[in-house]
């Protein structure tokens, strides 16, 4: 008699394609994936708890390094929700500004997804042309700010500076070279059929179950479901823009790529629409150097590329958090891991993976 | 986060759990108050009833008041486009509430969390182990009580 039994592998958390620190437990029948148990916390720095000793506007850098590919919309979720607290109003032009460098910043992180898929199925070039594009984007938030990766450019009352001269015209150059970029990478791996065939039905995660689970973002979407908090619970001004969310509806991997490479092209579209009815003025309202917040506590969200950002704090009316927590979609889109691998090869364990494009940074906090 | 959803959820369940059910907060801040001991069918009622529809559990945390914990859920229906905040408290020495795990699934990796950070327990709960802190790390981290290194984390006395 031959006598099989499942045997451990471990994945990480030193593996290039969990993207990041991320242990991966694989229990394995054959090749066959058994169970796949995510362990987490070896980037866990406890921002939550650094928060309650810091000032309000001390803590708008330990955003940028939740998740560190689109720093600008964990400023801004965190700064609306001060906002919010504070019943601070914006200038025009920052609210602009505001959109205009997150939706950038959605296209920079897709392009990230976009390359690191490729590159963890074994297509190196497409690493390069991701790389390539996202680095026009952080040229252009290199001169709104001076950095290119941590930005802290959304502060409380608007943006820390307005966008200098050279600016529109390299944005304006850049949304017109875009649409080729993108046709040139639909070329490359959207019509390519080993992608196609390593993603297509891989990973399957229903409607259903994707809200049960509490997936959100282009994950959740792409099992066609429709919730983007920018059409559901529009904050800032995204009324005022003209944008469709796009949907899959089989929830493999092949959705979740397409769904997110249509969202780059929607944003393309928001950010041209923001360029042009943008208007003059100043960028930062007259707010107190030191925010003391209300007696009170806040719960608000955003649509990041990785899914619902939500920042929930209380105040004890002092110059610190009395709690600071964030609901990091990485985090919770992570729960899902484990069955969608199941019954899946080795190797497609890296493509869910990768399409889930759940980043450390903000897994660990 | 309108008042007018709290406040009709509030009528409704009322009549059936008057004593064990509270509002708090003013305006954009209200919330229900649930006692632990009928969270779930309170949860579950606004999970399933029809004129509520909470199918997604948004956010998932708590806050160490010093004398009491408060877990705090919040949700949101996604047919009906409107959200709930719902609290409930139990004592620090003791920190036990029901898991909710069985209504929302998403809740797992959260409560998790909670009981690593802020050790909650979640009766229940399927598998509750430590999800960001190593196994054998002392203590839970978020509470206020907690003593960092020298009892400084601000790196004054380093």
């Amino acid at each position: 008699m031959v006598k099989t039994e499942t045997y451990t592998l471990n994945m990480g958390p030193q593996h290039p394609s969990t993207h990041g620190v991320l242990q991966v437990v694989l229990e394995l029948d054959g090749e066959l994936v058994v169970q796949a148990i995510p362990r987490m916390g070896y980037l866990h720095r406890g921002i939550e708890k650094l928060a309650e000793s810091r000032t309000y506007a001390q803590f708008i850098p330990y955003t940028d390094r939740l998740d560190y590919v689109s720093s600008m919309g964990n400023n801004l979720g965190y700064c609306q929700t001060v906002e919010k607290m504070m019943g601070i109003t914006i200038p025009e032009r920052a609210e602009y500004l505001r959109i205009i460098m997150t939706e950038l910043n959605r296209i920079a992180s897709h392009l990230i997804f976009m390359g690191s898929l490729a590159i963890d199925l074994g297509a190196s070039t497409g690493m390069m042309f991701g790389f390539r594009s996202r680095e026009r984007i952080l040229d252009l938030f290199d001169m709104a700010c001076g950095a290119r990766q941590t930005y802290s450019y959304i502060r409380f009352g608007g943006v820390s500076a307005d966008i200098p001269s050279e600016f529109v015209p390299a944005l304006q150059r850049f949304l017109a070279d875009f649409p080729a970029m993108l046709e040139e990478y639909h070329g490359l791996l959207t019509g390519n059929e080993i992608l196609y065939r390593r993603l297509k039905g891989t990973g399957v995660i229903s409607g259903q179950r994707a809200l049960e689970i509490g997936l959100t973002g282009p994950a959740l979407r792409a099992s066609g479901i429709d919730y983007d908090i920018r059409k559901v619970e529009p904050y800032s001004i995204y009324d005022r823009f003209d944008f469709s969310v796009p949907l899959g509806q089989a929830g493999d991997c092949w959705d979740r790529y397409i769904v997110r490479m249509e969202e780059m092209k929607q944003s393309a579209s928001i950010v041209a629409q923001a360029l042009e009815k943008m208007p003059e003025g100043t960028v930062m309202s007259t707010i107190p150097k030191l925010l003391k917040p209300p007696v009170g506590e806040v719960y608000h969200s955003i649509e990041n590329p990785r899914g619902e950002l939500g920042y929930y704090i209380v105040s004890d009316g002092s110059t610190k958090p009395y709690r600071l927590h964030v609901r990091r979609p990485s985090f919770i889109n992570l729960q899902v891991l484990n069955e969608a691998c199941q019954g899946l090869l080795i190797g497609d364990v890296v493509a869910v993976l990768a399409t889930l494009d759940s980043l450390m940074g903000e897994v660990d906090c | 986060m309108s008042n007018r959803v709290v406040n009709n959820v509030l009528a409704e369940l009322a009549a059936q759990y008057s004593e064990d059910v509270k509002i708090t907060g003013k305006e954009a801040q209200q919330a229900l108050l649930v006692e632990s001991q009928c969270l779930l069918n309170i949860l579950r009622i606004l999970n399933t009833n029809e004129s509520y529809q909470f199918d997604m559990l948004r956010n998932l945390t708590a806050v160490d008041y010093l004398e009491y914990m408060e877990i705090v859920y919040h949700l949101y229906s996604l047919p009906l486009r409107q959200a709930i905040t719902v609290k409930t408290r139990c004592n620090m020495e003791d920190a036990q509430v029901p898991s909710v795990t069985a209504i929302w699934p998403s809740a797992n990796f959260q409560e998790r969390e909670i009981y690593d950070l802020l050790g909650v327990k979640f009766t229940g709960h399927p598998d509750l182990r430590r999800i960001l802190m190593p196994e054998e790390f002392p203590g839970h981290p978020l509470r206020k009580t907690y003593q960092v290194g020298n009892g400084n984390i601000t790196g004054e006395k380093r």
